[in-house]
């Protein structure tokens, strides 16, 4: 670290004024210093605290009251319900894994297909147009999307299928798939650009078209950041809460097709705990709902990242 | 360019005439007028930034993958024009075999490294795998590999010595038959073992391809070839059997450089 401020006087200007300016700069690297510590830290307090705090506040139901063969096999999910209150969580388990994936149905392909055109084919300014573009389309909020599902999407399934509701698994599976697409493109497009050249360079010498060569060589060779990409896209799906709310329909059912309505995990908690008492047994369960989602989305970004790190090992 | 190149009858593997090549608007190559008999191996030196690494991946044609590149002149493989409109790239990369600087064997098993031009280039029905079996212990033998790594084909390719990653990158063009194998400065990476151990392999390789090696080392060019291409600044020099000129060097600038005056 530089420690001019100990230096009195500097080869150039006044002595005075340099006492001065080597002492801010000083104090300035050593606050950069602390912040960056801090923000370093604070993510991981963050996620710690969190977790506590859900775990706390769902793991006297989880104790007392929950059953697990109810919460996973049933799917009766009624905690208003004054005298016989049912806490199945299975409807909205089955609800969340459905959109997710169909969501994911749609969303591989094309962000996949999307990574390897702009990684591999498009040339200049094609490129910086396309990424622009992806960018822009993932910095788009949730609840524009749920909106899109709303207003566009749900007359549009009605019409085209001629079924009664459009707020089903399909609609809001589609909605979640657009939204994940450009995220899982981006990690994706990175996966193959860590690629190096001189592969490329290799089976083209050897005569490779350039098709061969994406399929036989580079998509191999970023197969693990790609089932990061994936795998980082199955948990935005699972988390995502608005989007879904607001496409799904949100009524507590196991599909039996994508015209079904269903409930999300995530969309039964931001719809109902602003209901609850402080501490209620409802109150709870939509906790121990969080505390689930919490593990589930953990041990996808785990995967992802175990995935991640396996290519650097194996090289 | 396949059965034809046979009926020619031609000493030379390789013709050029007038090569010129830009990099953008920086030319490295100018007028390259050069005859590479067939079946033997020739040597190129030079100071670095001389060109022959551009020479040498003009003949394949794999400088094309750079979108800024412009070529004028003629190339002939075998007497066929290169750069005809009718030919094929693929064709083309099939006869002119490439050996890297840095051993660059694909993240696959070493068995899919030797089978991968051989599938590309395979038109016919896919072959058993007796057939493929076969391929890769041809090759793997001929590059002196087998015995070490017969009882780990499976293993990545990238997973080898250094060494050993180079004769496979060797090993990896001859199942399709090349007729020329380039090589540019494919022993700078190794060390004296195994720089010892690919310059016997590619002498053992003369006669049955023709070889054009790039060297930086004047007791490998004076070792390992029979003819020696002295090139400066994008020109040739001189072209001459390697003893008459390490011997009696005709240019000036060839003497200065072999005695190291070039640095
Ligand atoms: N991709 C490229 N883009 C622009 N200029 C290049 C490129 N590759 C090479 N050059 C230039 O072309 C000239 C010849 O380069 P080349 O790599 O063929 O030399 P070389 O004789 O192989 O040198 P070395 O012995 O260092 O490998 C050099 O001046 C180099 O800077
Ligand atoms: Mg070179």
């Amino acid at each position: 670290m530089r420690n001019g401020g100990d230096k009195p006087g500097g080869p150039k200007a006044g002595p005075g004024a340099n006492w001065d300016r080597l002492g801010a700069s000083w104090f300035i690297d050593k606050g950069v210093q602390v912040l960056v510590f801090v923000g370093g830290t604070s993510a991981i307090i963050f996620v710690v605290g969190i977790f506590v705090f859900i775990t706390r506040e769902g793991w006297p139901f989880i104790r007392d009251t929950l059953d697990f063969a109810e919460f996973f096999g049933s799917p009766r999910w009624n905690p208003t319900s004054d005298h016989n209150p049912t806490y199945g969580a299975l409807a909205l388990i089955v609800g969340t894994a459905s959109v997710t994936g169909l969501a994911m149905l749609i969303a591989i392909p094309f962000s996949l297909g999307a990574a390897i055109y702009i990684a591999e084919f498009a040339q200049g300014r094609t490129r910086e147009v396309l990424k622009v573009l992806v960018e822009m389309l993932a910095a788009i909020p949730s609840v524009v999307w749920g909106f899109i599902g709303l207003t566009v999407m749900n007359p549009l399934i009605i019409d085209m299928f001629n079924v009664p509701v459009g707020l089903t698994v399909l609609n809001s599976g589609l909605i979640l798939g657009l939204m994940a697409a450009p995220i899982m493109t981006t990690i994706a497009e990175d996966a193959l650009k860590a690629v190096p050249d001189g592969y490329r360079e290799a089976a083209e010498a050897m005569g490779a078209t350039k098709l061969q060569v994406v399929f036989k060589v580079v998509l191999p060779a970023a197969k693990n950041g790609l089932v990061a990409a994936v795998l980082l896209g199955v948990g935005r799906g699972f988390g995502e809460t608005m989007a879904v709310l607001m496409a799904s329909g949100h009524s507590v059912n196991l599909p039996t097709s994508v015209f079904d309505s269903v409930r999300a995990l995530t969309a039964t908690i931001a719809a109902e705990l602003g209901e609850t008492a402080h501490g209620s047994d409802h109150y709870r369960v939509l906790f121990t709902l969080g505390i689930f989602l919490f593990i589930v989305t953990f041990i996808i970004n785990l995967l992802a990242d175990i995935f991640v790190r396996g290519v650097r090992k194996k090289g | 360019m396949d059965s034809p190149a046979a009926t020619v009858t031609s000493d030379f593997a390789i013709q050029t005439d007038k090569l010129s090549l830009w990099y953008g608007s920086f030319q490295a190559l100018f007028d390259v007028d050069l005859q590479i008999k067939q079946g033997i191996i020739t040597s190129l030196i030079g100071p670095s930034g001389c060109g022959k690494s551009t020479f040498l991946r003009s003949i394949n044609r794999i400088n094309e993958r750079l979108g800024y590149v412009r070529t004028t002149g003629r190339i002939e493989v075998l007497g066929h024009d290169i750069y005809a409109p009718d030919v094929e790239l693929v064709q083309v990369r099939k006869q002119v075999g490439m050996v890297f600087q840095r051993p660059n064997p694909l993240p696959i098993s070493i068995r899919d490294n030797v089978l991968f031009g051989y599938g590309i280039h395979n038109k016919g029905p896919k072959p058993s795998k007796e057939d493929q079996d076969r391929v890769v212990e041809d090759a793997l033998k001929t590059v002196l590999l087998w015995d070490q790594v017969k009882d780990r084909l499976r293993h990545k390719g990238t997973s080898l010595s250094l060494e050993e990653q180079q004769k496979l990158c060797i090993a990896r063009l001859l199942p399709v038959k090349p007729t020329v194998l380039l090589m540019d400065e494919p022993c700078s990476a190794l060390d004296p073992k195994g720089t010892e151990a690919v310059e016997e392999l590619i002498w053992q390789l003369r006669g049955e391809y023709t070889i054009v090696i790039v060297t930086h080392n004047m007791a490998q060019a004076r070792r390992a070839s029979e003819e020696c291409i002295f090139m400066l600044l994008g020109e040739v020099i001189e072209h001459e059997p390697t003893e008459d000129m390490f011997v009696t060097p005709k240019q000036q600038q060839t003497a200065d450089y072999i005695e190291g005056r070039y640095g």
